[in-house]
């Protein structure tokens, strides 16, 4: 649909903004043209429009030179949806979207024709302001006035539609909607579009194809897999960023870093002591957010968090919906919502092992609390009913943990788990074999991300020895506990 | 559709009454049926064709000419305070026309005046839009505006210089200059039409493409409209309708100010009907603001220049009040 070969131009023919610019864009496709400021995405987008001329290089529309076309004949191949601007005369919205079929009107008289009629209506009926016909556009929402600038584009008929910045100054809500119906025409009525975006993300989401502009020339172009490229944005914006992917969709998205962290998070330390126990929680109170990854009961999936809670509860705990009543319980007991990842434990929490393990300065910390009444092999895969039994297992590291090394970390915790199971000989009651862990065990690690950097955590690594010892020896001194505490609790009985 | 109607039928209808007080009253009462039966009264009949109409003619003429370009210079340069007279137009065409009293010049017959103030038109035109963008690139509403004030004094003090170096002809002049539509004749009239008919269908041609410029150049071009050519024609037209009022009744101001903002709160900003009801209700104004010039102080006769910037001036100012306004909410 649109070819464009070695382009060169700008507003100063002797220093070209753009610079040998080359690319296709396939009918029924949405291409994006990103890049910093003063790369020449805007230029570029005017002189598709045939608004500046080429110093040298081709447009091709529909296979024919941009210059070939009168600008009526132009205009019906191309639209272009402006950026929004204040006017200070103001159409109704019905008069404003006619004005779409400009080019497609000639003759000293009018010739509205019934084609006309129908183009204009569709267009306010796609675009959703068909009711809106009579209003003046200047009384409505910059919202809705964007959509009658897409309505008064979708009227011209055109094949291709370019775009520059067009969800400029709209609220999310407004730049989502925008860009859904421009997706659909693109996707259902095989508009090729082309686009210039502010916003990496947005563009990653609606686009089949990216254009990265540097300086002029391009930098990259393909999938937003290929073009959104931490190194690469990086290096063409200037600017410290994170690639991440989107959580529903496979596209990447780009997150900003912040420049210098304040050094008072850098000196702190998560030590045992920052651990209080009592007979209702053990409770983690860190002065900054820790990068957390857990299988907890409120909050899990991974995050950051400032306080990590274990929650004894009766041994005839019931609740159709554990989520909700924790998160009441939280409330009640004053814990900030949004800061706290919380589980929960039949186990007595006073029995709860806390201790530190590796480099004295910055020690890793485990916290276990272990109730092994419904012990299980999970290698036999037995059925069985659903009982709670915990071994709630937390990993606090001081350091910087890549994702990677969150996963290993999981790995050897889960391994040194099983292993103290097998030392304890604590057995499935079901099976008569030994136990792996409980029905419902919950692994938490988290890590302050600040000093030592520890790309892996598996078990050769330290971080992996220090996480291996460290669960292994706590969660059979809390198996001990457990046991002790029964034995009591028995021989209590007993009397 | 029925909003179209009506305002057409409003328009013509108050034209229609504008010319019929315009003929009737004055100092002598011409009765309706000399139109068609002039025995009955030879003298009436004699003001009524030879007087009155012409006037009442000229004075529509000139009231629908400068009441188009008014708007066709708004809608070109998105500005709501644009109008010959605003924009140093008038003035332009003004030294254009004395200049060809003063010098003497006859170059095209009949025609020099109105030519010569028609080129003074556009070239004030040209300069005064160079000269705006030349100092502010987005052409504000404000610049254009103080550049036409600029170039307005300027030229007027062009004007007097001249004025006073003429001695002889001084009360002419000033009276024209002050802006009147009387004692023309038919022969002014004549004189005009052809220039006054080109200008408007140059205009009229652009209707469609004036709507799409609200929405400023680079919009109308992406909509298919060859704005370099349409600029040009629309300038033009409006020079040319500008010039030719000028020419034959001075600097009127005003006119093209307060009927097409008038007209767009009642009608709207679509030029396809903007165009030709600001003609007609440019016309009935000039006629009636002439009526109340030549009878308010009877029997001494008031410049209709001074009836109509008598109007025009607080509609300017409260048409500024209310876009600054506007913009201030805007940009809350």
């Amino acid at each position: 649909m649109l070819k464009v070969s070695g382009l060169t131009g700008g507003y100063d023919i002797g220093n070209p903004v753009v610079r040998s610019v080359s690319f296709e864009v396939e009918a029924g496709t949405m291409l994006g043209i990103l890049g910093p400021n003063g790369s020449g995405k805007s230029t570029l987008l005017k002189m598709l429009s045939g608004l500046l001329p080429a110093a040298s290089g081709t447009v091709e529309v529909g296979g024919r030179n941009i210059g070939d076309y009168s600008r009526k004949a132009f205009a019906r191949q191309v639209a272009v949806l402006p950026q929004l601007q204040a006017d200070t005369f103001s159409h109704t919205v019905y008069e404003t979207v006619s004005l779409g079929r400009y080019p497609h009107q000639s003759g000293l008289f009018s010739s509205w024709t019934g084609a006309d009629e129908r183009a204009v209506e569709s267009a306010m009926d796609r675009m959703g302001i068909s009711k809106y016909r009579n209003t003046q556009i200047e009384f409505m929402s910059g919202g809705e006035r964007q959509r009658a600038f897409v309505a008064q584009a979708l009227a011209q008929e055109a094949p291709l539609l370019l775009l520059d910045e067009p969800t400029n100054h709209l609220d999310i809500a407004h730049q989502q909607q925008l860009l859904d119906t421009v997706r659909q025409q693109a996707t259902e009525n095989g508009l090729t579009v082309v686009s210039v975006f502010h916003d990496i993300n947005l563009a990653s989401l609606y686009c089949d194809r990216l254009l990265l502009l540097d300086e002029g020339e391009v930098a990259a172009i393909g999938t937003p897999g290929e073009v959104i490229d931490e190194r690469k944005i990086s290096d063409v914006y200037k600017a410290r960023v994170k690639k991440g992917m989107h959580p529903e969709i496979p596209k990447p998205q780009i997150t900003l870093l912040p420049g210098e962290e304040p050094s008072v998070r850098e000196k702190s330390v998560i030590r045992k002591g920052d651990f209080s126990v009592s007979g209702k929680y053990v409770h983690l109170d860190s002065r900054y957010p820790l990068k957390a990854v857990s299988s907890a009961v409120f909050q899990a999936g991974s995050g950051w968090f400032r306080h990590f809670i274990n929650r004894h509860v009766d041994a005839g705990y019931r609740s159709d919906d554990a989520g909700a009543e924790m998160r009441s319980w939280l409330q009640r007991n004053g814990f900030p919502l949004s800061q706290s990842v919380a589980m929960m434990t039949a186990a007595m929490t006073e029995d709860a092992v806390i201790r530190e393990y590796g480099p004295k300065e910055a020690p890793i910390v485990v916290c276990v609390t272990a109730g092994v009444g419904n012990a299980v092999d999970a290698s036999a895969g037995a059925d069985r009913g659903v009982h709670a039994g915990t071994i709630n297992t937390w990993i606090i590291v001081n350091g910087h943990l890549t994702e990677e090394a969150l996963i290993q970390g999981m790995v050897t915790a889960t391994e040194a788990k099983a292993k103290a199971m097998q030392t304890e000989q604590v057995l499935d009651p079901l099976t008569g074999t030994i136990a792996t862990g409980t029905s419902t065990d919950s692994l938490l690690i988290a890590a302050t991300q600040t000093g030592d950097r520890h790309p892996y955590g598996g078990t050769v690594t330290t971080l992996g020895k220090a996480i291996g010892r460290g669960v292994f020896e706590c969660t059979a001194e809390a198996v001990r506990r457990y046991r002790d505490r029964k034995k009591v609790f028995e021989g209590e009985e007993e009397e | 559709m029925r909003n179209r109607l009506l305002a057409y039928t409003l328009a013509s209808a108050v034209l229609l009454a504008a010319i019929w007080f315009g003929v009737s009253i004055g100092t002598v009462n011409v009765p309706l049926r000399v139109l068609w039966d002039p025995g009955a009264n030879e003298t009436a009949a004699n003001i009524l064709w030879n007087i009155r109409l012409p006037r009442v003619v000229l004075a529509g003429l000139v009231g629908g000419s400068l009441a188009m370009a008014g708007a066709a210079f708004q809608g070109l340069l998105k500005n709501p305070l644009a109008d010959p007279y605003t924009l140093g137009v008038s003035s332009g065409a003004s030294v254009g026309a004395v200049a060809t009293l003063f010098f003497g010049i006859g170059l095209f017959g009949s025609y020099t005046l109105p030519i010569f103030s028609m080129a003074g038109a556009m070239a004030v035109l040209l300069l005064v839009i160079g000269f705006s963008r030349a100092v502010d690139r987005s052409l504000k509403m404000e610049t254009i505006i103080l550049t036409g004030v600029i170039f307005g004094s300027f030229l007027g003090s062009l004007l007097s210089l001249m004025i006073a170096l003429t001695g002889e002809e001084l009360r002419q002049i000033i009276g024209w200059l002050l802006g009147s539509v009387s004692m023309r004749g038919w022969k002014y009239i004549w004189m005009v039409l052809p220039f006054m008919f080109i200008g408007g269908f140059m205009l009229w041609l652009c209707r469609r493409e004036l709507n799409a410029m609200l929405f400023g150049e680079e919009r109308a071009h992406h909509l298919g409209v060859d704005v370099r050519k349409r600029k040009w024609m629309i300038l033009g037209g409006g020079s040319i309708l500008t010039g030719s009022a000028v020419a034959v009744s001075g600097t009127i101001g005003f006119v093209g100010l307060v009927v097409p903002h008038m007209t767009r709160i009642l009608f709207g900003n679509d030029h396809r009907h903007l165009l030709s009801l600001s003609f007609m209700n440019g016309a009935s104004l000039l006629i009636l603001c002439d009526l109340v010039a030549r009878t308010i102080i009877s029997p001494t006769e008031l410049p209709v220049g001074v009836i109509t910037s008598f109007i025009g001036a607080p509609v300017f100012a409260f048409i500024f009040y209310r876009q600054r306004r506007k913009g201030a909410v805007r940009h809350a």
